[in-house]
């Protein structure tokens, strides 16, 4: 209950915050994009405020032995510089400078009632899907609970990803 | 107020909020893997991720309340154009398994060189793309 309460307050505060700093208006966004046009600078003060305000804090937090509500901290662990996530950025900029949304501002602004972003959502959910299951991150077992002394501690092999949940399709 | 302090205002509330996740559920806010995982994955992990989605729609409808304005504009793009950027969105934000939240804030906070290095593929992609339709096609409304 109380980790839902902290997740809901975490929700409210962030979609205020894109709110006010400009981010759920695609046309601020695209404004910024728009590198070779009349450019709005908005976006590098939300996103380098956002980003200081960030690292203070996560320093300050990640100190701790685990957070508040949680057995430990999940932070991604890949390393890996690959070509899937190349190539998926790049996919998701050409999406990004399509319609200026991203998955957060886009959740942000479905109460404005504009019919186009809930089928942008509806988009997004079936290009997840699709991606889930047509090409899933290749993985042999799932990352092991942090501080267990197992007798096998076999490491797995370096994956492209860094999902901490095991992929709901085997790679074959 | 000016525009640019707002935006650093809006900026520090979304850190805060992250900061906030990372202390209290020990997650990195990125919302592609927060929503992603919700319809993709774990069952038992639902509840924290369906409350922080709702908080995610609500918080602009709290401005309203608040302040007259939801900060939310209208759609730039015609519809098609809306539908195959979601696809792309979708597709891309998986792949690269991070967003603008997760890479572009989260990633770039932690000095991650896997964020660092999506983050400035999907801004150069993004500008490019921005800079083609804008540009050379004459834009996305129709």
């Amino acid at each position: 209950m109380v980790k839902t309460l902290a997740a809901l307050l975490a929700g409210l505060v962030f979609g205020a915050g894109l709110g006010l700093g400009g981010m759920t208006d695609p046309a601020v966004v695209l404004g910024f994009l728009d590198v070779f046009g009349d450019w709005n600078a908005q976006l590098v003060f939300v996103v380098g405020s956002a980003v200081v305000t960030t690292a203070i804090g996560y320093r300050w937090v990640l100190r701790r032995p685990k957070p508040l509500f949680d057995v430990a901290f999940q932070l991604p662990s890949s390393r890996a510089l690959d070509a899937r996530l190349i190539s998926g950025a790049a996919i998701f900029g050409i999406g990004w400078g399509i319609a200026g949304y991203c998955p957060g501002p886009l959740l942000a602004s479905l109460s404005g009632g504009a019919t186009s972003t809930w089928l942008l959502l509806m988009a997004m959910l079936a290009g997840w899907w699709l991606t889930a299951y047509l090409l899933p991150v290749p993985r042999a077992w799932p990352v092991p609970a942090p501080k267990t002394t197992s007798m096998h501690q076999a490491k797995p092999p370096a994956t492209s990803g860094s999902r901490k949940t095991a992929s709901p399709v085997r790679h074959l | 107020m000016n525009l640019y302090l707002l935006s650093a205002i809006g900026g520090v509330m979304i850190g805060v909020s992250t900061v906030w996740l990372m202390a209290t559920l020990g997650r990195v806010a990125g919302i592609s893997g927060i929503v992603g995982n919700l319809l993709i994955g774990r069952s038992h992990d639902r509840a924290w991720r369906i409350a922080f989605v709702v908080g995610l729609v609500v918080g602009p409808v709290l401005l309203v309340l608040i302040r007259g304005d939801s900060g939310i504009g209208a759609p730039v793009a015609s519809w098609p154009w809306m539908l195959g950027a979601g696809l792309l969105v979708g597709v891309g934000t998986r792949l690269s398994n991070g967003c603008t939240s997760g890479h572009g804030v989260c990633g770039l906070a932690r000095l991650s060189p896997r964020s660092l290095l999506a983050t400035g593929t999907f801004i150069v992609s993004a500008v490019a793309t921005t800079y083609v339709l804008r540009h050379l096609a004459g834009g996305v409304t129709w």
